[in-house]
């Protein structure tokens, strides 16, 4: 319940965020420009629309992630506005956790209504409700919950410019990690090896939450990897979180 | 009576600077406060007050020492579900309305739906802003806002009721109605321990005080114990006659009109000073023994240290 309490009041906090909606018009935008994009390009038109409508979704709701979550815990900070709060009979893990739900909440929101757009574009053009493109979705939504613990994690302890730094390297890193793995392919074993395949590990790769590519060209996707990629994320989400409330609850609000 | 705080040799450093210098800014604090008493900590600016506080609700954590609050250590959430605790410049969510806000800070301590509004309404009516329940906290002014905050920090009916300065940016009815709902609190059996800087307000209605300057309480004791009923001084204000007449009997301390205000430091010598009155067909406006205040021990223990 208390959880639920600072998850109401971070909801409308975020709902309030101008960014929102300028990230949200230019996600529409990026959408409905697709249909344009798919008119000019030569080959398979829905491809282009369903590939830029699903690019735009993923894009647009990261820096929604980002913008808005490094700047949660932090404001409070600043307002001071947690003093009143923690001198509740509330838990500092719980305070976290209530920011973390009701950011995600906002997006699944944000995304919901992106992916309503997009669901209308592509069926103004196939004349067809595509129900896998929805996985791709999910999986894009997975990446923003993982991406929104980033975001808390430096928010809980950086100011929000350095806190958005943080989580677009931690972004792009992610999205850049899986060439390691060509390189641990190529490389000789040795000690060079082993470190590169640690760094690997511990690096986040968030091209695991990517099936754009397979649910676009109808290709066939194993189970394991829904799997896989779901505990991934899971785990990889409360981990961050984990390390959120370690570093919340040593610091002190002078 | 069980202790409702007790704080035992707390100590905190902050290593403050570009280059950290550590700062020592509470130095072995011991107090107790007992249930159902209000208790004033008083301490010039920077002395530790609102460290002190803030260590007490587990803002900040002590380098050492222990707190204990109804006998539980203070760190526990569940120490403070009979806590309410008013900062001292309220900043809280300006986009709800007082009505939401509280709604939210009762959420915080689990209350039931029923006990909720009903409870609400009577804090809004308590506080004197049911008027405004429903208009956004940003539009509030500065006295509404401390209102605002005293309705919050009572929304569980706490048995321990923490303000920080509650008569900051009050006006002086305002003083009044918040002096007069802390000796509510006394009379319901809850306790209040709050810093002021008024502290006439203080000795009006605290049980007992301590004192903290440079991060050491100097002084702590019950009020009457620490103020003595010893007559300072006399103030004598008398007209009709000259400021020259009075020599020798007592200091002269302003002259409006043919009123004279007239500090007399011996008691024979305020008999000396009527007589005289009544001798030259003086009148005599007031007679006022000025008695130890809290104020004058306060200046006294601060500008010694």
């Amino acid at each position: 319940m208390k959880i639920g309490a600072i998850a109401g009041i971070t909801f409308k906090e975020a709902k309030r965020d101008r960014i929102l909606y300028l990230l949200f018009f230019f996600a529409a935008l990026g959408i409905v420009a697709s249909r344009v994009l798919a008119v000019l390009t030569v080959g398979d038109r829905i491809k282009i629309i369903k590939d830029v409508g699903l690019a735009s979704i993923s894009v647009f709701g990261v820096l929604m992630a980002i913008l808005i979550g490094t700047g949660l815990v932090y404001k409070e900070i600043d307002k001071k506005t947690i003093f009143t709060l923690l001198a509740k009979p509330l838990h500092r893990a719980e305070f976290i956790l209530g920011k973390f739900l009701g950011l995600v909440l906002t997006l699944f929101v944000m995304t919901l209504a992106m992916t309503l757009i997009f669901l209308a574009i592509v069926y103004a053009h196939t004349l067809k409700v595509e129900g896998s493109l929805l996985v791709a979705v999910g999986y894009i939504f997975l990446e923003l919950v993982l991406i929104t613990a980033v975001a808390i994690l430096f928010s809980s302890f950086s100011t929000p410019i350095l806190s958005s730094l943080f989580a677009l390297a931690f972004y792009l890193i992610g999205h850049l990690s899986w060439g390691l793995e060509l390189i641990i392919k190529k490389m000789r074993p040795g000690a060079g090896k082993a470190l590169v395949r640690a760094l690997y590990v511990f690096l986040p790769d968030l091209e695991n939450f990517n099936l754009k590519t397979e649910v676009v060209h109808g290709l066939p996707i194993p189970p394991a990897i829904y799997l896989s990629a779901f505990l991934y994320g899971v785990c990889y989400t409360a981990f961050i979180l984990g390390l959120a409330v370690l570093i919340f609850r040593r610091r002190d609000f002078i | 009576m069980a202790d409702a705080i007790r704080i035992d040799d707390l100590r905190k450093n902050f290593r403050l600077g570009f280059i950290p210098k550590t700062r020592q800014i509470l130095k072995g604090i011991t107090f107790s406060v007992r249930e159902g008493e209000i208790f004033g900590y008083l301490g010039p600016n920077g002395a530790g007050k609102t460290t002190t506080i803030k260590c007490l609700l587990g803002l900040i954590r002590p380098d050492a020492g222990t707190i204990e609050i109804f006998g539980r250590p203070h760190l526990s959430p569940r120490s403070r579900q009979p806590l309410g605790f008013l900062p001292e410049n309220p900043y809280f969510y300006d986009y709800l309305t007082a009505r939401e806000f509280l709604a939210f800070t009762a959420d915080l301590f689990g209350l039931a739906r029923k006990d909720k509004e009903e409870r609400i309404a009577r804090l809004l009516e308590l506080v004197g802003i049911a008027r405004a329940a429903d208009l956004p906290l940003r539009k509030f002014s500065r006295g509404m806002l401390q209102r605002a905050g005293l309705a919050q920090a009572l929304v569980n009916d706490p048995k321990l009721v923490v303000l920080d300065e509650p008569l900051g940016g009050m006006d002086p009815l305002g003083r009044k109605e918040i002096r007069d709902i802390i000796v509510r609190f006394k009379d319901e059996g809850k306790t209040v321990f709050f810093t002021t800087h008024i502290l006439q307000d203080i000795e009006m209605i605290c049980d007992r005080v301590a004192i903290i300057v440079g991060g050491r309480i100097v002084k702590e004791g019950a009020l009457r114990d620490l103020v003595s009923e010893k007559v300072l001084f006399t103030e004598v204000t008398v007209s009709g006659l000259a400021a020259a007449d009075f020599q020798g009997l007592g200091e002269s301390v302003s002259a409006q009109g043919d009123r004279i205000l007239l500090k007399v430091f011996e008691e024979a010598k305020v008999d000396e000073v009527l007589d005289l009155v009544r001798g030259r067909k003086g009148r005599l406006v007031s007679v006022s023994p000025r008695t130890e205040t809290l104020e004058d021990i306060f200046v006294e223990t601060v500008t010694r240290i």
